[in-house]
């Protein structure tokens, strides 16, 4: 298959491992996929390690165990981001958009 | 209800963050919606019933393969290059002309999604969780499947520390057929063993 979630991301364990109910993913909303999706994405087309995110995932994880994961993960892509210097805090706050993206 | 239905919900901060995330790496092109559109669609289908069905058609050509899988599912269906977590303990059943097999969960919803993908709700479902073993024939000739009298019925409970899986006959006529022509042909419902041909 050409396609699929790549195993780095699939098999992370821990506080990391992402939220599964008998094999299938979990998502509490569709913003929650799509923020798993941006990550596979910058990390691929940026051709980073994987780690460069999951590091990420854990130290957000671990500033605030009680937030949800996705939350988390949100948080961290933001950091992967601007870290990568695709945007800033000040342009995203900049680009809030009124309307919710696509699924 | 259905006035409500279609009214867009305020956006959680959250939400709208990650919205904006989308926004900024789109104008800047590192990738466009629809491939992000592609990678949620893989969500739902990367761990789908093909890698079973690439099992069962390796088994149907390679009589070593088959008798290793039978012998020891979970090495078996590694050396495909399938497993994780929740395929740990992975065994196979083998239906013949006279034994048909069928695989449940009756606890819960014990499913080997590494190879079978997402559990299809039915399969999670109260009653044929119960009736899959109090009258499975009946259950499966609802359900579509007749598996004549003189055929005997092996019900398999899976649990966490087992899960079954449906090694189903080959087809007859497809003698000729190649591995790879021979793993569309299997089916999610056939390896569950709710369905036979």
């Amino acid at each position: 298959m050409s396609t699929g979630i790549p195993e780095d991301v699939a098999s992370m364990g821990g506080a990391a491992a992402l939220p599964r109910d008998n094999g299938e993913l979990v998502f509490g909303a569709p913003w929650e996929a799509r923020a798993m999706a941006m990550a596979v994405a910058v990390v691929e087309r940026l051709g980073l390690p994987w780690d460069a995110f999951r590091s990420r995932l854990i130290a957000a994880i671990a500033a605030s165990p009680a937030r949800p994961y996705y939350e988390s993960w949100a948080a961290a892509l933001e950091e992967l981001v601007v870290a990568q210097g695709l945007s800033t805090v000040a342009a995203l706050d900049a680009a809030e958009p009124s309307e919710r993206s696509p699924l | 209800m259905s006035g409500h239905a279609h009214h867009p919900e305020p956006l959680a901060p959250v939400e709208a963050r990650v919205a904006a995330i989308e926004s900024v790496l789109v104008e800047q092109g590192l990738f466009d919606t629809e491939a992000l559109d592609a990678i949620v669609e893989t969500f739902e289908h990367n761990l789908g019933p093909m890698n079973g069905a690439r099992v069962v058609a390796r088994a149907w050509v390679n009589p070593d393969y088959r008798r290793r899988l039978l012998e020891d599912g979970t090495a078996a269906i590694a050396e495909l290059g399938f497993g994780g977590p929740e395929g740990d303990h992975m065994v196979v059943v083998e239906n013949t002309p006279s034994v048909h097999n069928l695989v449940v969960c009756t606890l819960c919803s014990c499913y080997p999604w590494p190879v079978l993908g997402l559990p299809p709700a039915w399969y999670k479902s109260p009653p044929y969780r119960s009736r899959a073993v109090r009258e499975p024939r009946t259950l499966l000739a609802e359900m579509g499947t007749v598996v004549p009298d003189d055929v005997e019925i092996h019900v398999w409970d899976s649990s966490a520390e087992v899960r079954y899986l449906v090694l189903p006959e080959r087809p007859p006529g497809t003698e000729n057929l190649t591995e790879d022509e021979l793993a569309p042909l299997v089916t999610r419902d056939a390896m569950i063993g709710v369905e036979r041909w």
